[in-house]
């Protein structure tokens, strides 16, 4: 009871028996249908796990949304415009990624602002760059052809293919299992992993234990941004573009999915693999929605459901275990 | 002639025109309890920063068994085995008690990117560094929040004990708790003392110093006004000499005569 991830697999099950029991489609059971979910679930769930991870530290990336859209349009742009060499381009792009999570991290860590006031100018200001820049370079809304570029073949077959025909699994879900053992991994079997709860948990008794809050903070941030960064290469890979709008709203998924998972809001508390399995009830409703012909536009109020009964779950789990004996 | 474990000679620290702390000097001893007792704003805090490396003091020395120092932080003066355990004990309450008992000084095992916490062994430490200071955890996964605030003091002291702290500055560590858990307190206390460590007990409660204390120093407005052994002075005598003497001799004799009265 007392694992943060133990709520959120109890929804995970009920809403895949609820969407079981709703299918319309006879799909819902099958290995396509489950290749359906955990394909949305795998883009949302890498994000997840290092938006959890953010979160546990005690701060938000309201940008991270926002940056995978960016970081598509880099890799789009530095490929048809500039026509430069995919690999170096893939490079580029993440070093842009990382960049920008480290101005949002010292920016943080600089002037303590709150993160959500600061990645939310991040935010904006990307968002009017995709779309302002985009349009002026290009004269339209997206970026695409990148399938003419050389090497776009094997970076197809590592980030975007599909495998078990028919079932059409895409092998993203295997960068999304990657992702959720090691910063899993990182989070309790690494001094690290104890250092990012700290900070989020009490940032000046941690400081005053000798932990480095500020290089911590720092890197949270950097492993989000960078994880967008990789998150739109995927995306732009597997599109063979980008829209300029890419991924705007998306931060707020994230969030909801690290928060279903077990996180709290106020940070200190939550678990990698809880995230994941919030982004998995996400999947698993989004497509169950689908599969049993209600209108999709029921998705965010469905979202907002889950995320208003995940968060009574938590705190009364938070309850539990930071009740002090008197 | 014995040499103090820690030595402060003619310090003073001015803010200022403001004379914090004037003249004072103070021995502590391992294996002795020495409590520095006073009043708010007799220039308690300002002892603390100076023992705790926050302040240098602005006249006099600073001596660690008969070397005289200069300490400039908190980490130096850690360095040199002064831990100081402060009011708002420094633990996370939603993590493990072993991950704060170790916490920024992780035991690790492997190497390069596959380094881990050596977990097997910090819970370990973690069960019988308690044990010793009295305290029976089942669970070291259990989160430092269910404990109470004695216990959670415990973890500090002994955490800070374990990694070789020689003196043990408690700031009123006594003053918010109730009865039963400024016992436990007290009892950590004896416990740091039994194992040689150099502790100073800084309170405004002459009772609990009186309680565990060898040596007692009077502060009043930054000067030291009196200084006893615990040989040499009853708990009655260091009452008074705490609350101003005759003041309280005066306030007792109204009450005494005022309950007579009815």
């Amino acid at each position: 009871m007392r694992r943060p991830e133990f709520g959120a697999l109890i929804g995970a099950l009920s809403i895949f028996v609820l969407f079981a029991y709703f299918d319309q489609s006879g799909q819902f059971l099958k290995l396509g249908g489950i290749a359906r979910w955990t394909d949305v679930a795998a883009t949302e769930g890498i994000m997840a796990v290092v938006v959890a991870l953010l979160m546990i530290g005690g701060e938000f990336d309201l940008s991270a949304g926002v940056m995978v859209g960016s970081s598509g349009l880099v890799l789009g742009l530095l490929v048809t415009k500039v026509h430069m060499n995919l690999y170096l381009a893939i490079l580029l792009t993440l070093i842009f990624g990382g960049l920008i999570g480290l101005l949002n991290g010292y920016l943080v860590v600089k002037t303590k602002l709150p993160s959500f006031v600061v990645t939310l100018a991040t935010f904006f200001l990307l968002r009017g760059f995709n779309l302002g820049f985009v349009q002026l370079w290009t004269g339209t809304v997206r970026v695409d052809g990148l399938h003419n570029a050389k090497g776009y073949q094997g970076i197809y077959r590592a980030l975007a293919t599909t495998v078990w025909a028919p079932n059409q699994f895409n092998v993203d879900i295997f960068w999304w299992v990657g992702v959720t053992i090691l910063g899993s991994w990182v989070l309790t079997q690494t001094k690290i992993g104890s250092w990012i709860t700290a900070v989020g948990g009490d940032a000046n008794a941690a400081r005053n234990s000798g932990v480095p809050v500020r290089k911590t903070k720092i890197g949270l941030f950097v492993t989000v941004s960078l994880a967008a960064s990789f998150v739109g290469i995927m995306q732009c890979i597997k599109f063979d573009g980008m829209q300029a709008s890419q991924g705007v709203g998306e931060e707020f998924t994230y969030i909801i999915a690290a928060v279903v998972g077990g996180c709290l809001l106020t940070g200190g508390f939550g678990s990698a693999i809880g995230a994941s399995i919030g982004a998995s009830i996400i999947g698993i409703a989004f497509i169950g929605i689908s599969f049993a012909n209600w209108n999709t536009d029921w998705n965010y109020a469905f979202l907002g459901g889950i995320l208003f009964a995940a968060v009574s779950v938590n705190t009364f789990i938070r309850r539990r275990a930071e009740r002090a004996k008197k | 002639m014995r040499t103090p474990l820690l030595q402060l000679k003619g310090v003073s620290k001015r803010f200022g025109s403001v004379i914090a702390l004037s003249d004072i000097t103070i021995d502590v001893f391992p294996g002795e309890v020495t409590c520095i007792l006073g009043d708010n704003g007799a220039g308690k805090s300002t002892l603390i920063k100076v023992l705790s490396g926050s302040h240098t003091q602005d006249e006099g020395s600073f001596s660690i068994d008969g070397e005289e120092v200069v300490l400039t932080s908190p980490r130096a003066a850690l360095d040199k085995g002064i831990a100081t355990v402060f009011q708002d004990l420094a633990t996370i309450p939603l993590l493990s008690i072993w991950r704060n008992f170790f916490l920024g000084r992780e035991p690790e095992k492997g190497f390069g990117p596959f380094k881990k916490i050596d977990k097997a062994l910090a819970k370990e430490v973690t069960r019988t560094q308690l044990l010793e200071m009295g305290i029976d955890i089942r669970d070291p996964e259990q989160t430092v929040g269910t404990l109470s605030g004695g216990e959670r003091q415990a973890v500090v002291i002994s955490r800070a004990l374990y990694f070789g702290a020689r003196v043990l500055i408690l700031d009123e560590p006594t003053s918010a708790l109730g009865v039963k858990q400024a016992g436990r307190v007290l009892k950590n206390i004896l416990v740091a003392k039994s194992r040689g460590i150099g502790v100073i007990f800084i309170t405004h409660n002459p009772s609990h110093a009186y309680m565990v204390g060898d040596r007692f120093y009077l502060l009043n407005r930054g000067k030291l006004v009196n200084s006893f052994e615990k040989s040499n002075v009853s708990k009655e005598e260091l009452l008074r000499a705490m609350a101003g003497g005759a003041e309280l001799a005066a306030l007792e004799h109204e009450l005494n005569s005022t309950g007579e009265a009815q």
